[in-house]
């Protein structure tokens, strides 16, 4: 139990000194994306060969009392030896994974496998050298990136809320305690007001990291003001866009860091409960936030009286059934209390009667993560990052056709250049970039002439795209935009609660005429059609999801217009992707034996035997059959 | 102005008065907002977006969940508004069936009102593309999923005002359908026909179902003598269709269409209210002179009567045993008036013209029969009437008044009030405090039980005692109630129920809209038309007094108890299958234990069906099935028996309730588990080549 | 990406669920409802916690049975259409029994334009699955696509039960399911 602040810091001291009795700290990526990769044997090895080598230093840190209690592998002496081997959070960079970062240094090896355990343990851990061919090398210039600080991806990087993820062990919350964790809402609750706490959020300019961009001082001012007898804290850690994860990389990565900006919110706004609400296709992130939450408890941090300061707070986890609309807050409620989520009418707002119609304030996984940072260094520290609107940083997730896909950090304001050719190295295989979709279904497409916008959430706002969460998919010159739109409106469709009018009816109508567009069946008329449907979506549903859904649709309008009309008027594909528009074609090399033929469904190729057969365009149904049986490779599409 | 403050909706200055949203505010200012999914007496749902308006400087709202704020400038009609609103319903026509000429909801339905309102004129969309099933299963209502725009005005009028919850969303986005559970059919699950969801539905997926090709049949069969009962609120109701105010008393003129029409007599509920007023007077003051089954509730709606057997089996006892007064005419009818006219029952085809969609099921009620005959034939609610009339070319404006056939055509005021909530406890009331007192009740008006507060209570001194009364109307209401009654904080000596809102002139067959307003104006009709008739008490009335001296004897007597009353018993919810707990899955009760045994040339097993419905699961079922399992183990017959919870054998008032073999035996609670074995299951099992013995024999573990 | 890590998932997969079949074959389905009635107990049935009851309900029969909700409805005092309304709601729970592996294809927008599709199809062709149908007959497998699995950077991500298989090929993925089969057929699952 940690009954005090003074409590808190020696545990803190102490922990550092363990930490601190060990040469090197190995941290093996431990996120979804590497554990997917096979990283936990990667970590499993290089543990058993440290151990079998003795430079493993096993660190147990006994949690009564503070006393210590430490166990150096192999009868080694245990001061500056050896190393202590860690699981830790997502470090971001999923392309290049496994990832072993090893400190101090931060030396990183990427693409780890199990068989490299030995190199790395014989000669890092035991002779302190660097095994070269682990370590980066950029796949256009070959050049060689020791240090992950080094490695471009990195380089321009500002991690403000990811901060500690891939630093520390998640599942570990003395190795949080080690890294100032709790220390925010330790000095909250020593000496300020709640009324000091909100206008120190307030003053930092904060905004909602989940979508819109509401100040989220605000929103506490809100509810810290309306009446209530009992008052709540929700996570919002229902992130479902499609092409984001950096609320699970920060609930995998750092869960205790979710937990304080809870508590600080909790202190602030009055409320003595929360909940987390997580999607249940995040299944190691209900598992790493449930432990924390257990020591978290286990260790006084939650419940009654944290800290000696009078005040408590508990949290718990509630996990989604799979229903992107639970993001919206008043859907998210809705869930909570075991209903369908179905977003309501606003007002009245959460701050007001939120859940079971107490004063709630909503907040989004990083917006949390980004509080006790905030409260430790200061709003003006937090201004220091960003721009004047946007003050801080904002993670995104960078994917599609890009060369380093990953997680990133970067102050707002940065532009969209940057965060694609430098952080993520450009296009894949040197093709041309010519869009990246922004806040996924709810964001706009932008192109090359948006290269160089800000990314904040007024920039964004102003070309009809939006920060939303913060996904990032890029595309190149082979993707087709109706296609892509076609994509979104599929998965709104698909996701809407189906309450309101225009978004239930709407968005299916809107996919239903983007499909015709891509079968070739569309005219000028219906995309018209279409464009006066997405107005009515947007300006008429009932909520955020209805009201963003229609954002691919007619960003993509605004900045290709031309590649509908080409779908519509020329009939024809220019990225060449949709299926209705491809021409099949036999070459010369066809040597005239007649498979094809037999093959296909519509009858529309005829030749003679021995002589090169053909394709009637009227009658192929494009199926494709006839590639697949020609054993020459003489049925060409174009 | 009240208090200074004020909006302006499209220039025009409109004082706030305490309106909770600006879409009351706008229709004060005398601008129709189209809603679809907008109710001042359901919850605020938003999901229409008909409402949107303009606010200045704070874009588009929909106006019946935004708070009016003093200043605000509103605008109704730009183009943005109008543009989106017809869009919404080119969209919602899209997704339609539209089949409007044939609709039966054509010409009241709000879709197809809007859509000419706005000046729709063409759809641009593709059809729908799915056919789902109509379901024709209810007496009551037919729902069409095909026309359903999904308001949800059905779904909050059953769990909201009703606190029932037959209907709910289901699925998710363009899937969304509106459904009873299980996508099951209405006549499957707890719905009490009170078709209230049918009066609120904007269009024709929700429609009170339509028994007028039957009732012409009738008429045009030259062997059946057809004769009309016109329940009370339906002449102040008929008339809506014809351009009258709601509560305008036509009962001389929809006489008069009736005859037309063809009904050899026409006759009045009314009279049959005051048979009603008599019987339950007698049991009333026969159970308070006693102290039992009290409180006494009334039985006249049989919405109200299902619901109590559903859900509060527990008090199906204390409901007043008098047939309603639909059923009594039926009774009376098929039993002595076809033999003074020297006919058979079933050449008499008794047609009720009723408020109320319930009277369809009530009539279908295998108890209400006379000697294999229906007493009730059919039951037209007004909506139907008014299509009867507006197809025989009645102009029903001009029809000259016409009065009802003798005998039964003769009403006191008592039995006219009996279509409004409260009417019921105040026609008693005339009867029961004269009957208490023996004193002439000199002021017949009970006005404390008058009004459309969902629960009104009464305390009345009668005879030295004080009589305390309650008055609900609404089955959600009903509930609280009834809640409060078991829990013993609220107690009574008599509870009228109506299940609808304000009672009969708010049924689910009265033409619609079926608002607040014209049910307040239909209430004040009826008490109108009591105060206009000569007699007020329905123990004054002549025709009931020859009627108990020809045929009945005495009220609550022995003759009037075999015309007039009848039994209830607890009924179950949902039909569904059982929860297979041992041996092979689908051998339930359906399966037949004998059957197996031949089957398979093995010896069969036990059936043995634990009851877990509500009722019983509260009484703790759920111990009962986990000590059968040990003690059929302990007994070693656990390969003997196959073991199945299931939901409700309909002996909710005495559970826990296990069936062996199909016999069920009540009251068996978790210590009886072991009695059950030894006393049921054993002998079956010893014996299982012997056929189950019938399903109708019940054994109680009480009698022990 | 290491082919190792595959097949030591696999054989822990398999080796999970070997206490799945041992708990069916000699399990009576009265285990199953005191299990039920276990959960309801747990959350004290409290209707706020509807939808965690229903997940817990569907880990134990892996899809939610009707005659189960309508216990459930009972239990917790809900009229059974509000439950059967939550049921359809969430994309997580299903009404049909589903297969003992359940293959989440992501198709997320990553995962699309690294070509979830051919994947999917993969998968389908694999298993025999023809258009709409979700379920194997052996009920060994059930097929869905979901959104987003939140693991963008391996797109095309595929989730079988509770694991992600990154960077899926066509190839990768029929071999992923044969590994699948193969281990059922020893354990003699799959005749």
């Amino acid at each position: 139990m940690i009954a005090s602040r003074t409590e808190l810091d020696r545990m803190k001291e102490d922990y550092l000194q363990v930490l601190g009795r060990a040469k090197m700290r190995v941290l093996v990526c431990a996120g979804t994306g590497c554990v997917a990769n096979g990283s936990l044997e990667v970590y499993r090895e290089i543990k058993r060969l440290a151990q079998e080598r003795g430079v493993l230093v096993d660190v147990d840190f006994a949690k009564e009392g503070g006393a210590l209690s430490e166990r150096a592998g192999g009868g080694t002496d245990s001061r500056q030896v050896g190393a202590t081997v860690t699981r830790s959070g997502c470090h971001g960079f999923c392309e290049m994974g496994p990832l072993v970062r090893i400190e101090p240094g931060g030396l990183l090896y990427v693409k780890v496998r199990p068989e490299d355990a030995g190199e790395i343990v014989d000669r890092t851990l035991c002779k302190g050298e660097v095994v070269e061919r682990l370590v980066y090398h950029h796949p256009g210039t070959d050049e060689v990136f020791k240090t992950e600080s080094s490695i471009p991806f990195y380089r321009r990087q500002k991690r403000l809320a990811l901060a500690r993820c891939g630093r520390i062990d998640p599942e570990d919350i003395k190795d949080y305690i080690a890294h100032d964790g709790y220390q925010a809402i330790a000095k909250v609750l020593a000496g300020m007001t709640p009324e000091e706490v909100v206008n120190e959020i307030l003053g930092s300019g904060l905004r909602g990291r989940g979508g819109a961009g509401f100040p989220t001082g605000k929103k506490w001012e809100f509810t810290r003001l309306a009446q209530g007898d009992k008052k709540y804290v929700v996570c919002n850690g229902d992130e479902g866009d499609p092409g984001a994860f950096m609320d699970r990389s920060v609930m995998e990565g750092d869960p205790h860091r979710v937990l304080e900006g809870m508590m600080i919110a909790g202190y602030a706004v009055g409320a003595q409960e929360g909940y987390i609400y997580v999607r249940a296709e995040y299944p190691l992130a209900v598992r790493r936030l449930k432990k924390a939450i257990a020591d978290a408890r286990e260790w006084g941090i939650l419940g009654k009286n944290i800290l000696g300061s009078g005040f408590s707070f508990d949290i718990k986890i509630k996990e989604g059934a799979g229903a992107f609309v639970c993001g919206e807050e008043t859907a998210l409620l809705a869930s909570l209390e075991g209903k369908r989520g179905m977003p309501r009418p606003k007002p009245p707002f959460p701050a007001v009667s939120g859940l079971w119609g107490r004063p709630t304030v909503i907040n989004n996984v990083e917006t949390l993560a980004n509080v006790p940072g905030i409260i430790l260094n200061g709003k003006d520290w937090f201004r220091g990052f960003g721009t004047e609107g946007s003050p801080g940083t904002k993670t995104f997730a960078l994917t599609g056709q890009v060369v380093n896909t990953g997680l990133i950090e970067v102050p707002m304001g940065c532009t969209l250049r940057e965060v694609i050719f430098d952080i993520g190295g450009g296009i894949r295989g040197g093709k041309r970039f010519k869009a990246a979709q922004i806040g996924g279904p709810s964001g706009g497409c932008l192109t090359e002439e948006h290269l160089d916008l800000p990314l904040d959430f007024d920039s964004l706002a102003r070309v009809g795209a939006m920060v939303g969460s913060g996904g990032i998919v890029v595309m190149d010159e082979d993707t087709c935009i109706v296609e892509v739109a076609r994509f979104f409106m599929h998965f709104t469709q698909n996701e809407s609660c189906g309450k309101c009018v225009p978004c239930r009816e709407g968005t299916k109508r809107m996919l239903e005429i983007l499909e015709k567009i891509v079968a070739g069946e569309a005219t000028r008329e219906d995309v018209d059609l279409l464009e006066e449907i997405a107005w009515a979506v947007k300006d008429g549903s009932l909520c955020g999801l209805g009201k963003t859904a229609p954002n691919p649709v007619l960003t993509t309008l605004r900045y290709f217009r031309d590649e509908y009309m080409a779908h519509v008027v020329d009939r024809r594909c220019p990225a060449r992707v949709c299926q209705a528009f491809k021409e099949f074609y036999i070459d010369e090399t066809c040597k005239g034996c007649g498979k094809c033929a037999r093959q296909c469904p519509a009858g529309a190729i005829s030749g003679e035997i021995r002589k090169r057969h053909s394709i009637n365009t009227q009658l192929c149904v494009r199926c494709g059959a006839c590639v697949i049986a020609c054993p020459f490779g003489a049925v060409k599409e174009g | 102005m009240i208090n200074g403050k004020k909006i302006i909706v499209d220039g025009q200055a409109v004082p706030l008065d305490g309106e909770e949203n600006l879409l009351e505010v706008i229709r004060k200012a005398g601008i129709n907002l189209p809603t679809f999914c907008y109710h001042s007496e359901l919850s605020v749902y938003g999901a229409c977006r008909m409402c949107l308006v303009e606010v200045e400087g704070g874009g588009l709202v929909a106006a019946c969940s935004t708070p009016p704020r003093d200043g605000m400038v509103i605008r109704t009609n730009t183009e943005r508004v109008r543009r989106l609103r017809r869009i919404i319903i080119e969209l919602l026509l899209a997704n339609h069936n539209r089949d409007c000429t044939t609709c039966e909801k054509s010409g009241a339905c709000k879709l197809q009102d809007l859509a000419m309102q706005l000046g729709v004129r063409e759809v641009r969309l593709g059809q729908r593309d799915v056919r789902l099933p109509v379901d024709k299963s209810s007496p009551a209502v037919v729902r069409d999923p095909n026309k359903c725009i999904l308001c949800g005005d059905c779904v909050r009028m059953c769990e909201e005002v009703q606190g029932i919850g037959v209907l709910d969303f289901a699925f998710r986005g363009s899937r969304v359908v509106v459904t009873p559970a299980f996508n099951k059919n209405m006549a499957e699950v707890d719905c009490v026909n009170c078709g209230q969801c049918a009066a609120v539905c904007p269009t024709g997926a929700l429609v009170v179902k339509s028994e007028v090709d039957e009732a012409w049949k009738a008429i045009h069969d030259p062997k059946k003598t057809v004769i009309a009962q016109i329940a009370p609120a339906v002449r102040v109701a008929v008339g809506e269709a014809f351009g009258m105010p709601p509560g305008e008393i036509a009962t001389g003129k929809i006489v008069a269409a009736l005859r037309r029409i063809g009904f050899d007599k026409v006759f009045d509920t009314c009279f049959a209210a005051d048979l009603t007023v008599m019987e339950e007077t007698a049991e009333f003051t026969e159970r308070l002179a006693k102290g039992e089954r009290l409180p006494q509730f009334t039985s006249c709606c049989p919405a109200w009567v299902k619901f109590a057997e559903q859900y509060y089996p527990g008090l199906v006892p204390n409901i007043s045993t008098c047939r309603s007064p639909q059923q009594m005419f039926g009774s009376v009818a098929k039993k002595f008036y076809a033999r003074s006219l020297g006919i058979k029952p079933e050449d008499l085809f008794v047609i009720s013209v009723m408020p109320c969609t319930a009277k369809k099921f009530e009539a279908r009620r295998p108890e209400f029969n006379t000697g294999g005959v229906r007493d009730v034939d059919l039951v037209l609610t007004t909506q139907e009437v008014t299509r009867m009339i507006k197809e025989s070319g009645i102009s029903f404006e001009e029809l000259e008044v016409d009065s009802f056939d003798a005998p039964f055509g003769f009403a006191s005021g008592a039995g006219i009030i009996f279509g409004v909530t409260g009417g019921v406890a105040e026609a008693v009331l005339r009867a029961a405090y004269e009957k208490l007192t023996g004193k002439a009740l000199s002021d017949v008006n009970f006005v404390e039980v008058r009004g459309m507060k969902s629960l009104k209570e009464a305390t009345v001194e009668a005879g030295g005692r004080e009589i305390r009364l309650a008055v609900v109307n609404g089955l959600g209401a009903a509930r609280d109630l009834l809640d409060k009654i078991m829990r013993g904080e609220a107690s009574y000596d008599l509870v009228e129920v109506m299940a609808c809102p304000g009672g009969c002139v708010g049924g689910g067959g009265q033409p619609v809209p079926n608002t607040r307003e014209a049910r307040e104006k239909r209430g004040r009709g009826l008490y109108a038309a009591d105060k206009l008739v000569q007699l007020r008490k329905s123990q004054d009335n002549p025709v009931v007094t020859s009627l108990y001296g020809k045929w009945l004897d005495e009220p609550n007597g022995k003759e009037a108890h075999k015309a007039l009353h009848t039994a209830y018993s607890s009924r179950r919810r949902i039909s569904g299958e059982d929860i297979e707990l041992t041996g092979q899955p689908g051998a339930g009760p359906g399966a037949g234990t004998a059957e197996d045994g031949r089957c398979d040339g093995r010896v069969s097993k036990v059936d043995v069906a634990v009851c877990v419905g509500t009722s019983c699961y509260l009484r703790g079922a759920y111990n009962v099935l986990q000590n059968l399992i040990d003690e059929v183990g302990r007994a070693g017959l656990s390969d003997r028996v196959n073991l199945h919870a299931t939901f409700c054998f309909e002996r909710c008032d005495k559970g826990p309730s296990v069936s062996v073999n199909g016999r069920v035996i009540t009251g068996v609670t978790p210590d009886k588990a072991g009695w059950v074995v030894e006393n049921f299951i054993r002998p079956q099992a010893a014996g299982s080549q012997s056929s189950p013995s019938s399903s109708s024999s019940v054994d109680s573990a009480m009698r022990r | 990406m290491p082919e190792t890590g595959v097949h030591q998932d696999i054989h822990q997969e398999v080796q999970d669920d070997v206490h799945d079949v041992g708990r069916e074959a000699d399990g009576l389905a009265n285990r199953r409802f005191e299990k039920v009635n276990e959960i309801l107990e747990k959350y004290e049935c409290d209707r706020a916690a509807l939808i965690s009851i229903l997940q817990e309900v569907q880990d134990e029969y892996r899809y939610l049975p009707k005659e189960i909700l309508t216990y459930v409805a009972t239990a917790l005092g809900l009229p059974p259409a509000k439950v059967y309304g939550v049921a359809t709601f969430y994309a997580q729970f299903s009404l049909e029994p589903q297969g003992k592996y359940v293959i989440r294809a992501c198709d997320g927008t990553a995962c699309h334009v690294r070509g979830s599709q051919p994947v999917l199809r993969a998968i389908c062709n694999k298993l025999k699955l023809k258009d709409g149908e979700r379920t194997t007959r052996d009920l060994m497998f059930t097929v869905e696509t979901v959104s987003c699995l939140g693991a963008c950077g391996l797109a095309p991500v595929v989730m079988i039960n509770d694991k992600i298989y990154g960077q899926m090929t066509p190839e990768k993925v029929t071999k992923v399911l044969d590994d699948i089969i193969k281990a059922e057929r020893r354990r003699g699952e799959v005749q």
